[in-house]
């Protein structure tokens, strides 16, 4: 068995039921294979001792889990309310036209994608950008270059 | 005005509570030892006697929701303390910053609920996108792991969600912790009879559990001496939206409302105008501007019609057009309803389309009635409250706003229109029609 198997058994031995270790454990699988491909959810279901079917019902049903191919990196902005007030949109639109595709999309060499997200927590901290879950603050238009910049850079 | 006596946050503006050995030199678990010293039932009766009421948002009495669990003798099965830290109302971000910055007054505060409800297995369950207070929680259980003197025989489980409103809504989160779809569960029965794996578990937000070790320190008579009638005690506000100074500021229940927005927010910046506020996060029934002389507190804004929820205030100026924020509002209850009860899954669908026929000038005089109608069909229909509040704050928009809504039918279409903040937001749930090729290629 590979390591994989062995972290969800461990993840698994913390709780009292081994079903609470899915959502982890598909999280596990994620990071490995950059999206929850059938091959991941085999290997997650296998580590679980449930069938694919199973951890593809759980995956699909939570936003931060892709069932299809994603860039390495993931830039989302919060478009909710406190965001939208702050002026998320435009910060949207300029990441949209510094990184040449539309939110919900990939760059063309598939390195990057662009989405929007639902509020992440930050509202006192508007415009919310999360570069791969590190939330960037009080973000405006103008800082996009150089945050994409860095992106590319990384 | 200033901010309160600080409960939840005291001494971390000095000191960087993250750390034990500094958190231990402000009396850090001591009260943990205190609680210990005390029976659980003489622990439970000290927060009754605080009157330490929900921070998550239904506001419901700690005390006595701990008092609903069995006795070990009365159900064998192991007790479960569930902290719910899936902060995900917008508006919303208090549990962020007390997570980040007090994480060991939280894990003090579970040691000791752990020991009134008689359990010995906690688990945080922090919504996925944290991942900052993650790793400060991470942190701070590393430390507490090497003192077994605190920990005791308690074992506390971080466990992380993966994007799901919804799961913050207390059945809805067990079942996420079962490793299921976070649908919520009829009740009842309630979780403090049949709750995770059914078995005992209580549920409480990381405000509320932080406050635990407060206190005690106080003494609940004396903590109840803080703020209002009913709303006893201190709460961390988050302020956000048209305002100078956003950010959590833990007040004195009752102080009022106007006084967060102009005294601690700063008032509205550039020369704008306060338009409405929602006062305790999206869920919330909204206030014109010229209701905002009410205490900050559960009674004051009962009399509105309206709640704290989870103290999320968010300011809007006048630049804003109402319709667009149903329309914004609506499509996070769309993208965020679970899809079991139907009224919430349709009716959602149905309060974003007719506020866009409004928006866009195509709506009938018919469709103001049918969006009340829509919302009423909502109400009270439905397992949880997550399309009752999106129904509920809707309504009020239309209620508070009844001209506005009016002038969108009269003049075919918006009268702010892109001079709006909140105009043409692009929302998740309207993501993939915005980019049809949203399907990447592998």
């Amino acid at each position: 068995m590979n390591a994989y198997y062995d972290e969800v058994q461990e993840l698994k031995a913390q709780y009292p039921d081994w079903r609470s270790a899915a959502l982890p454990a598909l999280r596990l699988a994620q990071e490995r294979h950059g999206y929850l491909s059938a091959d991941a959810l085999r290997e997650c279901a296998d580590a679980l001792g449930t069938t694919p079917a199973f951890c593809e019902a759980v995956a699909s049903f939570y936003d931060m889990f892709h069932l299809r191919p994603v860039g390495r990196r993931l830039v989302e902005v919060c478009t909710n309310v406190s965001c939208a007030l702050a002026g998320a949109q435009q910060v949207l639109e300029a990441l949209e036209h510094e990184l040449g595709v539309a939110a919900g999309g990939t760059t063309d060499d598939g390195e990057i994608t662009l989405r929007t997200v639902e509020c992440l927590g930050g509202c006192g901290w508007a415009t919310i950008v999360a570069l791969d879950h590190t939330y960037r603050t009080h973000v405006g238009p103008d800082d996009v270059p150089a945050i994409v910049e860095e992106i590319r850079g990384g | 005005m200033a901010e309160a006596r600080q409960i939840v946050f005291a001494d971390a503006a000095e000191r960087d509570l993250t750390k034990l050995a500094e958190y231990e030199a402000v009396g850090g678990y001591a009260m943990l030892e205190k609680a210990r010293a005390m029976t659980p039932q003489a622990v439970i009766e000290e927060v009754v006697a605080s009157e330490l009421r929900g921070r998550g948002g239904a506001f419901f009495p700690t005390g006595r929701k701990w008092s609903f669990v069995p006795k070990p003798e009365q159900n064998p099965n192991p007790h479960y303390l569930l902290v719910n830290a899936d902060e995900s109302e917008p508006g919303s971000f208090k549990d962020n910053e007390i997570m980040a910055r007090v994480p060991h007054r939280l894990i003090e505060g579970c040691l000791i609920t752990a020991h009134a409800v008689e359990s010995t297995h906690v688990f945080i369950y922090i919504r996925g996108e944290y991942t900052g207070p993650y790793r400060v929680l991470v942190a701070a259980l590393e430390e507490l792991h090497e003192r077994p003197d605190l920990r005791g025989d308690v074992t506390i489980v971080l466990h992380r969600g993966a994007g799901a409103y919804i799961c913050g809504e207390e059945t809805a989160l067990l079942e996420s912790l079962e490793g299921k779809r976070g649908q919520p569960r009829t009740k009842p029965p309630f979780p403090a009879i049949a709750g995770l794996y059914a078995s005992p578990t209580v549920v409480n937000n990381v405000e509320t559990i932080a406050t635990v070790p407060q206190v005690l320190a106080m003494g609940g008579a004396e903590y109840a001496k803080l703020g209002v009638p009913d709303s006893r005690g201190t709460r961390v506000v988050s302020i956000s939206g048209h305002v100078a100074r956003p950010g959590n500021y833990e007040i004195e229940n009752g102080v009022s409302l106007r006084s967060l927005i102009d005294d601690l927010g700063g008032g509205v910046p550039d020369g704008h105008a306060l338009k409405a506020v929602i006062p305790g996060g999206s869920s919330t029934v909204i206030l014109r501007a010229d209701e905002i002389d009410v205490g900050y507190d559960f009674n004051s804004l009962l009399k509105l019609n309206t709640a704290m929820g989870s103290a999320g205030v968010v300011a809007i100026d006048e630049r804003c057009c109402m319709v667009q924020l149903g329309i914004r509002v609506s499509e996070f209850y769309e993208h965020e309803s679970c899809g079991k009860c139907t009224p919430c899954r349709e009716g959602t669908r149905w309060t974003t389309a007719i506020l866009r026929r409004l928006e866009g000038g195509t709506a009938t005089q018919g469709d103001l009635d049918l969006l009340l109608d829509v919302c009423d069909r909502i109400n009270g229909k439905c397992l949880c409250p997550l399309g009752e509040t999106a129904a509920i704050a809707i309504a009020s928009y239309v209620d508070k706003f009844p001209g506005e809504f009016q002038a969108h039918i009269d003049e075919g279409g918006c009268p702010f229109g892109d001079s709006s903040p909140l105009h043409d937001v692009l929302a998740p749930v309207a993501q993939h029609a915005h980019h049809p090729s949203a399907t990447v290629p592998a």
